[in-house]
């Protein structure tokens, strides 16, 4: 305990270096913390996906549609236990700059698919019942003040015209990691509405949701599916909805190394700081280390010294990172909703932020340490002289 | 010495004291001195005598709590700060016991420092430095930083430095005090030979009697106050 | 006149190692800077080379991009016969009916998928983009299952070299020739003949019309006429612009992105910065009081500090700078989040990004240096001596 409080009391002997040393490193973690939650926020899709749910889409891309007459098909595959279906819908609230996901789904069975999404009973019932009603997600309602009982306007891209929806229920996810910022209406209203007016639009859907009864027959389910509509119009792509989800990602992928990369170069320049800070304090405390060499102290004990100061400061610094990077996540996590939908700090960054401050700190110090523990005696003395 | 000769400084009624905590701790009272031109004045006295915040009060570098001083004419504890820096930069030629050269700077540009201050062209400069590294002797050694010059060279330079601008006054607190005894000797040579051969004023203070017996005139200070004078007739 | 330059130079050189970490720190903080900058620079180049002040585009209604749009074969004709439409010298328009849809492709190395633009063209296509050039190969023959592709998907999506075959539609492609688009979108895009694509994939519609302006001062009365037509249900916009907003959303990420984090890294550079110079305020005490003492004023002492700081920074800047030239070489591909195409674009430095990256460094330095210079120059002579 006795050396600990002398490594406190040598790190605050410069108390305005090492405030500011502090406070780089906290800035640093804080960063850091925040840059790898991006990252982890761009694989919230993925994490929330199921094993037991499978996508199966037009194997050309997304933006061909499959006829609803595959349901049925389908549904007669073995390991099949439910068939959910739905259309990306694109839709624009007031203009681009609010921006959210939302869908036309087949309710009944998409809700059954997706416990995760949770209404309470009544306001399931009331959406279930209103064919032009919607429900939304939490985040999203709060975002834009909706209230139950609202008619929200989306101004189709894909689908043309004005569409009004009342909003029937708001839900709110059960895990950390459900998106709560979606809208989903009825496909049957969108197919009613295509049927007047582009009827060859009509009967289409963009994605089926397949719920399986074990986990361990994906693959199987997936070849029997895309099987089944070999050589026909309308070939399809069945994958799992993890892999589905990664296949979006992977195609932004540039971005996501790209704020990797950034978030180590944080790293670096705090390192730099850092070992600035203990090499400006070692030269300057070179006199006193060739005295504790001269007293009989050895070089490890010098080493240890200045090590522990180094670490002191780093720890000190993430220590107040960390505890800055939950109000800060929080407050990104309103800011940016548009952009991720999910935006927890996951317990993994935290052990990155400790494991960083602990290289930094060691990293800083180990040239200065070296420097002392092999400077002469006399050499050091001259320099009080 | 002449005893008509002009006064170059003047002193009346000088009171200094330092606040150390809630105590008040008068360094200087009542100080009253004349300087002639062309005098060599040596200040004596122990360690906290007072004699370089006397020194310092001349030099326009420290203010006085109350009293005058009038140098070649200036009122300048009138001065405000910025008159005063200009005052000291047209005025005054310091010599330290440490030298206070700059270190990343060349012997060169350490004497020509003090001219950037006036409004001398580069060439009237280049001059004016050529002659005060020849007087002092180091016109070899135009090129050499500090860290390359012995104590006794580091301190010439600093000698060219402070009479370039060729001051009124010129101040030397301790300038032996950091010099082997053959050093110190030749300092005080070029000194001594500034005073005689050009007919600076030069105040030092020193506890170095050896230093001290160059002076034409020892003046005492003994905590805060002026002793009689002493005759250098040794 | 003050404290001549090189004596804040020289410093820096005589504390070599904490100069070096210091402006390293800078170097990086400036090397995002400019990377970010870069970045964007690129993207909106790309697209904004991509279109043509003269060429319009027609799209259905709010549907915001050509993937998502869909233009009857009714309404093309109405506008095909528009009198604002350009000829060519052949006499035939100069206006082209086109099919825009994506296809997942695997790439080359990776195999994973990623969504590529196909363009059912017509003979006017091309004249209505002079930047596309033939570089290898030939141009696809009509009514024939051929296609070419853009130089960036020939390089990195299967099936996409010249001689290979894509298979979509029931059909297989084969690739016949490769263009070079320049820095543009058409570069990550395939061409096709538009009827042979339509019927493959089975789209009654086209995606877009673009054209020609026979006046490029007619546009805004073009696009009011066209766009208040009760037969149609079409937006007009210039093609420059059309890209423009095609980029927009992926610009504003690259800017608040680029903008949070280089507001927080240089706090970090900023910091030790100013360590740096409080190290360098406090060793040279009785430097500062010498220089007081030989009639330096105060703000000569502040400037002298300050310089040293500027310098620091600018030698980060330098530094940074001259990492970040070497970006230039690296070209991005992603998806635009707009379009969920794929995009190919380099980093591309203009003089605008030095100017901006230097200015930010020496800002930087200066944010850093000012509060040790004012504790440098507020020093009391006499203190600052004897500290020697």
């Amino acid at each position: 305990m006795k050396i600990l409080k002398l490594l406190f009391k040598n790190a605050f002997r410069h108390k305005l270096r090492t405030g500011l040393t502090i406070l780089g490193m906290t800035i640093a973690i804080l960063a850091f913390g925040l840059l790898r939650t991006v990252v982890s926020a761009w694989y919230a899709g993925v994490e929330a996906s199921s094993a037991n749910r499978l996508v199966t889409r037009n194997s050309i891309s997304l933006v061909f549609s499959l006829p609803i007459s595959y349901k049925e098909k389908i549904r007669q595959v073995d390991g099949v236990k439910l068939v959910s279906y739905g259309n990306w819908f694109g839709g624009i609230y007031i203009d681009e700059k609010h921006f959210f996901a939302n869908f036309a789904v087949e309710p009944t069975s998409y809700l059954e698919l997706y416990p995760e999404i949770v209404l309470p009973p009544d306001r399931k019932d009331a959406f279930l019942r209103d064919r032009k009603g919607a429900i939304a997600g939490r985040k999203l309602a709060e975002r834009f003040g909706w209230k139950i009982g609202d008619t929200v306007t989306l101004k189709g891209t894909i689908f043309p015209g004005n569409w009004d929806f009342v909003l029937r229920g708001i839900y709110y996810g059960r895990d950390k990691s459900t998106d709560e910022t979606t809208l989903l209406f009825h496909w049957d209203y969108l197919n009613e509405t295509m049927k007047k007016t582009v009827p060859r639009r009509a009967d289409q859907v963009g994605f089926f949701m397949i719920g399986i009864t074990n986990p361990n027959l994906a693959a199987e389910v997936s070849v029997a599916i895309d099987k089944l509509f070999k050589n026909s119009l309308a070939e399809t792509l069945t994958e799992t909805e993890k892999s589905f989800q990664l296949s979006f990602i992977s195609m932004t992928e540039a971005i996501v190394v790209a704020i990797q990369l950034v978030s180590f170069v944080v790293i670096i320049i705090i390192l730099a700081v850092v070992a600035n800070t203990m090499a400006m304090t070692t030269r300057e405390r070179m006199g006193e280390y060739a005295i504790l060499k001269a007293l009989g102290f050895g070089g490890g004990y010098i080493a240890a010294l200045i090590l522990g100061e180094s670490l002191v400061i780093t720890s000190i610094g993430s220590v107040l990172g960390v505890a800055a990077t939950f109000p800060a996540a929080h407050y990104f996590s309103s800011a940016l909703s548009a952009f991720f939908p999910v935006f927890n700090v996951a317990p993994g960054t935290i052990y990155m932020d400790i494991a960083a401050s602990f290289i930094v700190g060691i990293a800083a110090a180990v040239i200065p340490a070296l420097r002392a523990v092999n400077i002469r005696i006399a050499d050091g003395l001259r320099r009080i002289g | 010495m002449e005893n008509n000769k002009p006064l170059i400084v003047q002193i009346r009624d000088l009171y200094k004291s330092y606040r150390r905590g809630a105590q008040i701790i008068p360094v200087l009272e009542n100080i009253t001195l004349d300087i002639q031109e062309g005098e060599f004045l040596a200040l004596m006295g122990p360690s906290g005598s007072g004699k370089s915040t006397l020194l310092n009060l001349i030099a326009g570098i420290d203010g006085a709590d109350s009293g005058n001083i009038k140098i070649g004419g200036v009122e300048i504890t009138s001065l405000s700060e910025t008159e005063l820096a200009h005052w000291r930069a047209n005025n005054v030629g310091f010599i330290f016991q440490f030298y206070n050269l700059i270190p990343v700077l060349t012997a060169f540009e350490n004497v020509e420092l003090p001219l950037l201050l006036t409004g001398l062209s580069k060439k009237e400069r280049r001059e004016h430095v050529a002659v005060a590294l020849r007087v002092v002797g180091l016109s070899d050694r135009i090129d050499h930083y500090p860290g390359q010059l012995s104590g006794g060279q580091q301190q010439r330079v600093a000698i060219a430095r402070a009479v370039v601008t060729d001051p009124t006054i010129l101040v030397a607190d301790e300038p032996t005090g950091d010099l082997d005894r053959v050093s110190a000797r030749e300092v005080l040579d070029l000194i001594g030979r500034l005073n005689t051969e050009s007919g600076k004023t030069i105040i030092m203070v020193t506890h170095d009697p050896r230093a001290a017996e160059r002076a034409h005139l020892i003046k005492h200070l003994d905590k805060g106050v002026l002793h009689e004078d002493t005759k250098a007739s040794l | 006149m003050g404290i001549p330059y090189y004596y804040s130079l020289r410093n820096l050189w005589t504390r070599r190692l904490t100069t070096i970490l210091t402006a390293s720190g800078m170097a990086l903080v400036v090397f995002v800077f400019a990377s970010i900058l870069m970045l964007a620079e690129g993207l909106q180049k790309t697209l904004v080379d991509t279109g043509s002040y003269d060429n319009v585009i027609i799209i259905r209604k709010a549907s915001k991009s050509e993937v998502q749009s869909g233009v009857e074969r009714g309404q093309a004709s109405v506008i095909e016969v528009q009198p604002e439409v350009a000829t060519g010298a052949d006499g035939q328009r100069l206006l082209a009916k086109e099919l825009v849809v994506l296809i997942s492709l695997p790439k080359r190395g990776t195999d994973k998928p990623s969504n590529v633009v196909i363009r059912g063209t017509s003979e006017a296509s091309l004249k209505l983009r002079p930047q596309i050039k033939i570089i290898d190969g030939r141009m696809p023959r009509p009514g024939s299952s051929e296609i070419m592709a853009g130089q960036s998907i020939a390089r990195r999506f299967k099936g996409g070299g010249i001689g290979e075959t894509l298979r979509f539609g029931m059909r297989d492609w084969t690739v016949v020739g490769i263009f070079d688009a320049g820095n543009t979108g058409f570069s990550s895009e395939i061409w096709g003949d538009v009827d042979q694509l339509m019927q493959a994939f089975r789209r009654p519609v086209y995606s877009s019309l673009t054209f020609k302006l026979r006046e490029p001062s007619e546009f805004e009365e073009f696009k009011t006429r066209i766009e208040s037509d009760p037969r149609l249900t079409v937006e007009a916009k210039r093609e420059t612009q059309y890209y423009r907003e095609q980029s927009e959303m992926m610009a504003k990420f690259l800017r608040i992105l680029g903008m949070s984090l280089t507001v927080i890294f240089s706090l970090g550079a900023v910091i030790g910065a100013m360590i740096t110079m409080y190290a360098a305020v406090a060793n040279r005490v009785s430097e500062i009081g010498t220089l007081r003492a030989l009639g330096f004023q105060r703000r000569s002492i502040l400037g002298a500090f300050i310089m040293e700081s500027l310098f620091l920074g600018l030698i980060g800047g330098g530094v940074g700078l001259f990492f970040a030239s070497f970006m230039q070489l690296i070209t991005i591909s992603t998806m635009n989040f707009q379009t969920f195409s794929e995009l190919a674009f380099s980093f591309t430095l203009t003089f605008g990004i030095v100017y901006r990256a230097l200015l930010f460094s020496l800002f930087m330095g200066l944010v850093g240096g000012v509060l040790p210079a004012v504790r440098a120059s507020r020093m009391n002579i006499v203190d600052a001596l004897r500290a020697g």
